[in-house]
């Protein structure tokens, strides 16, 4: 790792704008262990984790609770550390990445500060990065239009719903252009309805930005749908059990989920969850 | 059986009587209002009974209950004054005086207000710099916190009067040591709850700004400070008040010239009840007022700060 990390110059300037370099190694992780000493003695929460993400890829996470994709996929943002292994985030350490601003998160939820406006909760991050206020109202504007929260940009969070606030939230996460999205159940708590129009949307944004997605969840129609590929882990101790990929094209609509690829692929994620153990390729 | 019958009986009197009474505030706040000075007239008459039939005795006239009733209510140096007694001499040294007389409650009010307000912008900077300062390092906590604990055990009547010397000794008086004695009362509250105020963001808020890889410094002016100022608030409506209790208890030692607590210094020495009480009712006003105040400013920031209608 601190080869890999000194073999590449340190990058001072601000977050670049995507450029799409089809093949260049956003996330690579080699045998990464992450293990918590608690009282009952140590809880392995990663073990033997080896994962690479390409840019412009589209992963899924997805496991039952307790195994370890939450934890990942705070790990590759530097809100944990690993214990064992290596993992580069843009070819430098996740911390480097971090204080270079490489990634914007969506957490479960929204957490937009209450106090804020939804404009000024989207500039947030930009105010930190010392954006002028000129170009931070730009952005709010462009980022809310883009997530359809047009004309919202003076109400406060509690004045919109459950799924409004989330979608403020990838606004605010899009609004200082990070090459790669992390995203943490963003939908879990939103209704069916909501979470289908959402997903069409993040695609949507994702084909046309050439962004890298990670994104955890534990629903299989959500991981099939939205993926390039999926990452099927299990927990005790968390651990990847199988990797597919879906193969299907970059704009596609919710009605491939009748197709026979799709129920295949949900199929094997299925199957993969299950059995929990050693699922052979 | 017949217990349970009364009961369903009654039930639907009573919340259309609670209900009427809750509609408009000024119900309850009348009865309270007029139960109280029924019970301050009581304790008037009771109180200055006995001293009343000594007066009546010396000066040889007879009388019955209703004139000794009457004549506790009119005592120039009763134990306990009658309520309008108090509100005439209020509104004669409020109103009727000229506000630069030395005997104005405006004059003393003043007096006892300016270092009121100048003891509780020093406590609440020196409470939020302290919490500041608490939150930040670590060491501090362990350090800081039993020195903050015990300086609020230690009466402020035994404390008052060196600080008034020893100020007084490198040539500090008049405002200042008051208002130093308002600061050490009123740093407390304002420290403990901003301590709690700057640790109130959750887990995600702070993980946000951790992704940001935002500073100490933008952390806490964009997260910790404002989700404090609900405890702010509540710490500055304490703050004000004992703010006010400083300050006159700063004006016992000084040799009582000016300010509330003179006045009840000077009343205590020549038994004037109806000075002391009257001082005493000015104080409470303004405490109140001084309250409400930052009520106020609290309900403007709120509605700024995005809180609910």
């Amino acid at each position: 790792m601190s080869e890999a990390a000194a073999a590449v110059p340190a990058n001072r300037t601000a977050p670049q704008s995507a450029v799409v370099q089809p093949g260049r190694r956003v996330v690579d992780i080699r045998d990464l262990g992450l293990t918590f000493e608690t009282a009952d003695g140590p809880v392995y929460a990663l073990k033997d984790v080896n994962l690479q993400i390409e840019q412009g890829e589209f992963v899924s996470l997805i496991g039952p609770s307790g195994c370890g994709k939450t934890t990942l996929l705070r790990v590759i943002a530097d809100l944990e550390r690993a214990t064992g292994g290596s993992i580069t985030v843009n070819g430098v350490t996740p911390e480097q990445a971090r204080q270079k601003r490489a990634y914007g998160y969506v957490f479960q939820a929204a957490a937009l500060y209450p106090w804020r406006t939804i404009e000024r909760n989207v500039t947030l991050p930009l105010e930190i990065m010392g954006v002028p206020a000129a170009e931070r109202r730009a952005r709010a504007a462009k980022y809310l239009e883009l997530v359809n929260l047009g004309g919202f940009e003076k109400k406060f969070p509690w004045q919109l719903s459950g799924g409004m606030q989330q979608r403020a939230s990838i606004a605010r996460a899009l609004s200082f252009d990070p090459d790669l999205l992390l995203m943490d159940e963003p939908f879990g708590a939103l209704d069916e309805i909501v979470r289908d129009h959402l997903n069409e949307q993040l695609l949507e944004l994702w084909d046309r930005t050439g962004k890298t997605v990670v994104f955890v969840t534990h629903s299989i129609p959500e991981a099939v749908f939205l993926s390039t590929r999926i990452v099927v882990m299990s927990p005790r101790p968390g651990r990847i059990i199988d990797v597919i990929d879906t193969g299907f094209p970059r704009q596609r609509t919710l009605d491939i989920r009748e197709t026979p690829e799709f129920l295949k692929v949900a199929h094997r994620v299925r199957a993969g969850l299950r059995t929990g153990h050693g699922y052979d390729d | 059986m017949a217990m349970t019958t009364d009961v369903v009986a009654a039930a639907p009197g009573v919340p259309t009587l609670f209900a009427r009474a809750a509609q408009g505030r000024a119900l309850p706040i009348a009865s309270m209002l007029l139960a109280v000075l029924a019970l301050w007239y009581v304790g008037t008459v009771l109180l200055n009974a006995q001293l009343q039939i000594d007066q009546f005795e010396r000066d040889g006239t007879a009388w019955t209950t209703s004139d000794l009733i009457a004549a506790t209510m009119r005592m120039e140096r009763p134990i306990l004054p009658a309520p309008h007694q108090v509100v005439a001499e209020m509104k004669q040294t409020i109103f009727d005086l000229r506000p630069t007389s030395k005997r104005s409650l405006v004059y003393h009010s003043w007096v006892t207000l300016s270092s009121t307000l100048l003891g509780f912008a020093m406590g609440t900077a020196f409470g939020i710099l302290l919490a500041i300062g608490i939150v930040h390092v670590p060491t501090l906590e362990k350090s800081l916190m039993p020195w903050i604990i015990s300086s609020q055990t230690i009466p402020i009547l035994a404390i008052a009067p060196m600080v008034v010397v020893v100020l007084g000794a490198i040539g500090l008086k008049g405002l200042v040591p008051k208002a130093i004695i308002s600061m050490y009362l009123c740093f407390f509250p304002v420290a403990i709850g901003m301590v709690k105020g700057l640790r109130s963001p959750d887990m995600l808020q702070m993980d946000l700004m951790r992704t940001y890889s935002a500073s100490r410094w933008q952390t806490l002016r964009l997260l910790r400070w404002p989700a404090s100022v609900p405890f702010l608030f509540a710490s500055l409506k304490v703050a004000i008040a004992i703010s006010l209790v400083g300050a006159i208890v700063g004006e016992l030692p000084t040799g009582a010239q000016a300010g509330l607590g003179a006045r009840l210094l000077t009343g205590s020495y020549y038994g004037q009840t109806v000075q002391i009480w009257s001082a005493l009712m000015t104080a409470a006003i303004l405490a109140g007022a001084m309250v409400a105040g930052v009520g106020l400013i609290e309900k403007a920031v709120g509605r700024v700060m995005g809180g609910r209608p």
